[in-house]
């Protein structure tokens, strides 16, 4: 094995490893997920139609939320016991270590979010296919949200109250991926093709997965100084 | 060989230290001492390369460590004042992770060498977020064990450990230095490295 994707799978390993021994952290925004999307039926009423109607939009709303909510934990950790000082001033390129770190960051706050989100869509009346295309947007949809989070959690670590300005950073960021994930069920509920909005989502995705991790490098080491 | 010109620190719009300079030949090692808030770790961490000077160059061999990037970590092994340690991972996976980083791959043998070398082979798998300070302290020197980096780099590396760990570390820092390798480290004490006299470099204000 090359020694960057030594790095790569070590990195890895350990950042599951972590998460899976602090579940607590990890179930934390998966539930925020579960409670949000189930505060809305019961706040509106059993109307078959109108839970229909904007189930795509409060699913991906609270999806986002979600994915915000975790986001801080991605370097704040290795930041406060000095593992990324390690990371920065390993031999190995950065974006290798922060590439493993986003991936991580999605399996454990990302996956479970696309699995979850058709269980509560059913709680809005979706038909198989809407949840199945649900899941679909969702899949191409989070890891864009750890990518371009990433940057936003490298930018904020250290400054004081991060966590909203976190939010307020990226949530802006995440609208095209709102928009363009929701419209996807939406339109196909409208009786539309929603292979385009898809392909949207993978053409945010695919660009992401190759510049974010670069941009959020130069971030880390900006925090650094 | 590993020298600075002038190097000056700023912390903002304040000025730390400025005109310090050293040239370290392979071999030798420097003690960095100064007051508390003088810029012991700030200074390690441009000999690092993790911050940029106001002024001045770092130069390994003769060429600028921004210059050299990867080829400079390298060399390099850099322990802080946090000693990198993730709390949920036990002594034995922090240490993988940290030479995985430094771009080897030890053996299971060589790891519980290392560690059992600086007495914690009965908590080699035990979360160091249980260990005391002084033992996370151990963990983290156990890196130098297996170390093929010619720089060590060690911010206050007998701060927190016993009489026993204490000689351990001379005793690493002395083969490493007979390796042909340089070391510089700070600390408030007089630092004994057997057979070995380091260069003194007091910051001032």
């Amino acid at each position: 094995m090359s020694g960057e994707l030594m790095v790569f799978a070590t990195m890895l390993r350990r950042d599951l490893q972590i998460a899976w021994r602090q579940k607590s952290d990890v179930l934390m925004s998966l539930v925020f997920f579960v409670i949000v999307a189930s505060l809305f039926p019961l706040a509106i009423g059993p109307e078959t139609a109108l839970l229909q109607r904007i189930a795509p939009g409060i699913l991906w709303v609270g999806a986002l939320l979600a994915a915000v909510l975790s986001l801080q934990r991605m370097f704040a950790g290795d930041h406060a016991d000095g593992s990324l000082e390690q990371m920065v001033l390993s031999p190995t390129p950065l974006y290798v270590t922060v590439a493993a770190k986003t991936v991580a960051h999605w399996l454990v706050a990302g996956l479970p979010l696309v699995l979850v989100g058709p269980v509560l869509g059913l709680q809005f009346h979706l038909e198989a296919r809407s949840l199945g295309l649900l899941m679909v947007s969702l899949l191409l949809g989070t890891p864009v949200l750890s990518l371009v989070g990433g940057v936003g959690a490298a930018l904020t670590l250290g400054v004081r109250g991060g966590g909203v300005l976190l939010a307020l950073l990226i949530l802006p960021l995440y609208v095209p991926v709102l928009i363009f994930g929701a419209g996807a069920v939406e339109a196909d509920a409208a009786g539309l093709d929603p292979s385009g909005h898809l392909l949207l989502l993978g053409a945010m995705l695919v660009p992401g997965a190759f510049f974010a991790p670069w941009a959020t490098t130069a971030a880390l080491r900006i925090s650094l100084e | 060989m590993l020298t600075f010109h002038d190097l000056a620190c700023a912390k903002g719009e304040r000025l730390l230290f400025k005109g310090v300079r050293c040239a370290l030949e392979r071999g030798a090692w420097l003690h960095v001492s100064g007051a508390n808030g003088v810029g012991k770790t700030s200074l390690l961490r441009l000999l690092c390369g993790l911050s940029q000077p106001a002024a001045g160059v770092v130069r390994w061999d003769g060429e600028s460590i921004n210059a050299l990037g990867d080829a400079w970590r390298r060399n390099l092994l850099y322990i802080g004042h946090d000693s990198g340690l993730q709390g949920m991972l036990s002594a034995r996976e922090n240490l993988r992770v940290a030479s995985s980083l430094a771009g080897v791959q030890p053996s299971d043998e060589e790891l519980a060498c290392a560690l059992a070398r600086l007495g914690l082979a009965s908590r080699a798998d035990l979360p160091t977020r249980f260990l005391s300070q002084g033992q996370k302290r151990r963990v983290a020197l156990a890196r130098l064990v297996g170390s093929n980096a010619a720089v060590w780099v060690l911010d206050e590396p007998f701060v927190a450990i016993d009489g026993d760990a204490l000689q351990v570390l001379s005793g690493l820092i002395s083969a490493h230095l007979e390796r042909g390798g340089l070391a510089v480290l700070t600390s408030h004490q007089a630092v004994d490295i057997p057979g070995h006299r380091g260069h003194l470099l007091e910051l001032t204000r």
